[in-house]
């Protein structure tokens, strides 16, 4: 039977792949699907504490107001990042260091 | 519809106007291209101040929360949108004195900041933790765009990228860190993780998921008020963005984080008695030694990094965030004095930090520089602004009578009441180091010389905006009593459902 352990070991391991994911990535746009993961781990804890342990809604409204905000957070990464492509015609990070000290 | 809706709509009014501000300019955008930039700067300015105005009559409102608990109306929350709105007004009248944003089309940067406003005037009163989130990323994302907007500079939009990425991943950890306190409390309102943690329902073998929440819900709160070590991106994102953006990072977003901060720790996890309240953290929490550390390391660690910055608006942002750190030590100390003395110092701290600020931007404009060393013997060419950084690097290093000994005076006081004297000592001993990197500066304009001696003219907008931040920093000694009644009867939260 799968109860709220496995919801939760599951997203542990995404939480964790992505912070492994913005912490190793070079590329910008790598680094934002990194971003992703860590916003969806929160997401599949909130539906399963509101299924298994809350007994109320609030974590799943909770959940769809994260999807909406993530993508109004990547709407604007994606518009910054195109806005860095156009200048230096990468989006490797390492090579953002203008500003150092 | 609810009648209690509505009626908690009127108490809503400073929000709506800012609501309307920010559409407003968006339409004033799309007036005459001859008009334009005036146009939209009248309207964001005149918004701003009337929703000012419409903040005032709540001081001394009765402490309730608006909208099914998702926000309170309380003393502290009526305090910060003055606050913030004020912080805000002053950083739209210093926009358009600056050269940097002469070059781009300002009507959508006015927009954002009335945007970023709403958000940091909700996030203040948020007693809700999915409240809090929309709130937080509100300010985040208008931040994002403002730190970008120079779209044609490299350093600017290296900043954006910088900024954005350390909000995205200190925002999602914190959003972990809350779903794992929803998992342990069943809610998301503030008030009733209290009840529920300190109450019968105690979960007994739960206290380390409940340290992990808390630790990451404070990498959330540092990454906002630039606390280190989540403190990474503060000083080139202070370095790359536009400068009056700058200004008003340092100082709104900074302030609204603490107000959060404050709120979240106080009604989510201590338990209050008495009144006036004592304050007690929770059993199966205590966090105070966790703030009172990130305190420490951050106000002496920014202390030593500054003082070897050769930028000025680097050592600013050093500067920022050693200030961040003493005003975590007085919300560390878990008292109304605490949160008094954090108070005062958010006040003294606007007027002294955006003084120097905007003296930067006026020497920026006439030198195109912000390294110290184009600062040697400012002196001889232009005594006022030389005279008046002076005054307000004198008072960030908080030499009494000026406006920043106060703040540091109430801080540390209420470390003592406390009996936390040690916090008081290794506060006082970093106000010894700030005062090397500050008087630098001091040095460099006064006592050196440079190479150019042509005098230079102060433009009329930013020596009135001068003058409007010198005088409190100069005077504020002088109308004490006013203040210490407003933030004496300004830090009572609302703690109920």
């Amino acid at each position: 039977m799968i109860g709220l352990g496995h919801y939760l070991v599951i997203s542990a391991a995404l939480f964790s792949l992505g912070i492994m994911c913005v912490l190793t990535r070079k590329n910008a746009v790598s680094v934002l699907m990194g971003v992703e993961l860590i916003l969806n781990s929160a997401n599949l804890n909130l539906v399963a504490f509101s299924k298994y342990a809350a007994g109320n809604l609030n974590g799943q409204v909770f959940a769809i107001f994260i999807i909406i905000v993530a993508a109004a957070e990547v709407a604007v990464a994606l518009a910054i990042v195109l806005s860095m492509y156009r200048m230096l015609r990468t989006v490797n990070l390492d090579r953002a260091d203008t500003l150092k000290g | 519809m609810d009648p209690k809706l509505i009626a908690d709509l009127y108490s809503f009014i400073p929000e709506l106007t800012v609501t309307g501000t920010l559409l407003l300019v968006i339409l004033a955008d799309l007036s005459l291209a001859r008009i334009r930039r005036t146009l939209t700067f009248v309207v964001a300015a005149a918004g701003l101040l009337a929703a000012f105005a419409f903040t005032i009559p709540l001081f001394g409102a009765e402490p309730r929360s608006l909208f099914y608990g998702m926000i309170a109306l309380d003393p502290m929350a009526v305090f910060f949108k003055a606050f913030l709105l004020l912080a805000s007004l002053l950083v739209l009248l210093a926009a358009p004195g600056s050269s940097e944003l002469a070059k781009r089309q300002v009507g959508e940067f006015y927009a954002l900041l009335a945007g970023v406003t709403l958000g940091m005037m909700l996030l203040a009163a948020s007693t809700d933790l999915l409240m809090l989130f929309l709130a937080l990323e509100t300010v985040s994302v208008g931040s994002y765009i403002m730190v970008g907007y120079l779209k044609n500079d490299r350093a600017s939009n290296e900043a954006a990228l910088k900024y954005l990425l350390f909000g995205a991943v200190s925002s999602g950890a914190m959003l972990y860190g809350m779903t794992l306190l929803f998992g342990l409390t069943g809610t998301t309102k503030m008030s009733a993780i209290r009840d529920v943690l300190s109450g019968a329902a105690h979960p007994g073998g739960n206290a380390l998921m409940l340290l992990v929440a808390t630790v990451l819900v404070i990498a959330g709160f540092g990454f906002k008020t630039a606390a280190v070590p989540f403190h990474f991106w503060c000083p080139d994102v202070y370095t790359g963005a536009p400068t009056p953006v700058t200004a008003f990072l340092s100082v709104a977003p900074k302030a609204a984080g603490f107000a959060t901060l404050v709120r979240f720790f106080f009604t989510g996890l201590a338990e209050s008695h008495g009144v006036p309240p004592q304050w007690a953290t929770l059993v199966s929490i205590n966090w105070m030694p966790i703030v009172m550390v990130l305190s420490i390391i951050t106000m002496t660690f920014a202390n030593i990094a500054a003082l070897r910055q050769e930028n000025m608006k680097r050592l600013l942002a050093y500067s920022s965030i050693a200030h961040a750190g003493y005003m975590l030590m007085g919300a560390s100390v878990l008292s109304g004095d605490g949160l008094q003395s954090v108070l005062v110092y958010l006040i003294t701290y606007l007027f002294m930090n955006l003084g120097a600020f905007i003296i930067v931007i006026e020497i920026y404009n006439r030198t195109g520089s912000f390294e110290l060393k184009d600062y040697r013997g400012f002196s001889r060419r232009s005594p006022f602004l030389s005279v008046a950084m002076s005054i307000f690097l004198l008072s960030l290093m908080g030499i009494p009578p000026l406006a920043g000994f106060f703040g540091k005076f109430y801080v540390f006081a209420a470390a003592v009441n406390r009996n936390l004297v040690f916090l008081a000592v290794i506060g006082a001993l970093n106000s010894v180091v700030a005062v090397y990197y500050y008087a630098r500066v001091m040095k460099a304009m006064v006592i050196d010389t440079g190479e150019e001696t042509a005098r230079v003219r102060v433009s009329w907008g930013n020596l009135a905006l001068i003058w409007v931040m010198l005088v409190p920093t100069v005077c504020l000694m002088l109308f004490w009593n006013p203040v210490q009644r407003l933030t004496s009867s300004s830090w009572h939260l609302f703690l109920g459902n």
